[in-house]
């Protein structure tokens, strides 16, 4: 089957999407990508489902601290702002 | 408010500044740190003990790099220490040629044979909600270690990949083949699933 955008198979142009993404592709090498996707809806579609991949990945949400566990964490800044108050070496703050 | 000012801040002992610090890196540094070690109390020990060391380290911080590289440049530090006592470790070696995609889905042409199983309208919306979040962040735990933790910090944490590749100490090309390796693992993991309903 002679194919315009033979001389990227579809097997190796799919292992190139994040390179491109990234702008980590030769200029040869990302004309022939470009003018692959054009031409394979098949891979256009898998280059396409790698970018929803990354937008879906930026909108997980990180999940709520419990209030212990907050307390917790003010309880370690306390801490440190008591033992910093006790440091003789330590120059008051502002100074 | 810029990393200057909140390390300021941070070093007058205003609780503020460290509980709008907590509400922003925890969460995030808890999920990195469970790439790292096996359990969710381990994860939590890693993130307490790099909140104390930043605590420790930060009258000497001398804003080289963002507050947030460095926070989260401690928490690797911690995680591997812990890992290591734990005896696991995240191998970032990734010399073999193995492929991102199934070689099984292409002809010997090397074009398809099982193209993608198209993302419909439908399924996009989809992906915009809880429920298929949920199951798409269930596919990243099964993802491998250190494939989880580049897409973890790039995707989700949005870091840059110079950032990542310091914090790893990883080449740039290794952390391009581990994060197209996730990537894929995880569209192949929502295709399987709408395979699955169908």
């Amino acid at each position: 089957m002679p194919l315009l955008y033979a001389d990227l198979a579809c097997r190796d142009a799919v292992e190139l999407a994040t390179d491109y993404l990234e702008g980590a592709l030769a200029w040869r090498q990302r004309r022939s990508y470009e003018r692959h996707l054009r031409n394979c809806p098949n891979c256009r579609a898998h280059f396409e489902q790698i970018r929803t991949m990354v937008a879906t990945l930026g909108n997980i949400e990180p999940e709520a601290l419990s209030p212990a566990a907050q307390q917790d964490l003010m309880d370690v800044f306390r801490k440190y702002r008591d033992d910093q108050a006790h440091d003789p070496d330590r120059e008051p703050p502002g100074s | 408010m810029d990393d200057a000012e909140l390390i300021a801040r941070l070093r007058r002992g205003d609780e503020q500044a460290f509980e709008g610090l907590i509400t922003a890196h925890h969460a995030a540094m808890l999920r990195i740190a469970q790439t790292f070690v096996p359990t969710r109390g381990l994860a939590e020990e890693v993130v307490q003990e790099t909140w104390v060391g930043m605590l420790r380290g930060l009258d000497r911080f001398e804003g080289r790099s963002s507050l947030k590289t460095w926070l989260y440049a401690i928490l690797i530090n911690q995680a591997r220490s812990i890992a290591g006592r734990e005896h696991r470790t995240v191998p970032f070696d990734h010399t073999d040629a193995a492929r991102a995609e199934d070689p099984a889905r292409f002809a010997p042409d090397g074009s398809w044979t099982q193209p993608p199983v198209p993302f419909t309208e439908e399924v996009e919306e989809r992906l915009a909600h809880a429920p298929m979040l949920a199951q798409l962040d269930a596919a990243l735990d099964n993802l491998p270690p250190a494939q989880r933790l580049v897409v973890t910090l790039r995707d989700i944490e949005q870091l840059t990949s110079e950032e990542v590749c310091t914090m790893l100490a990883i080449t740039p090309a290794n952390q391009r083949v581990l994060l197209h390796r996730g990537r894929t693992g995880l569209r192949r993991s929502i295709e399987a699933l709408l395979e699955g309903k169908d």
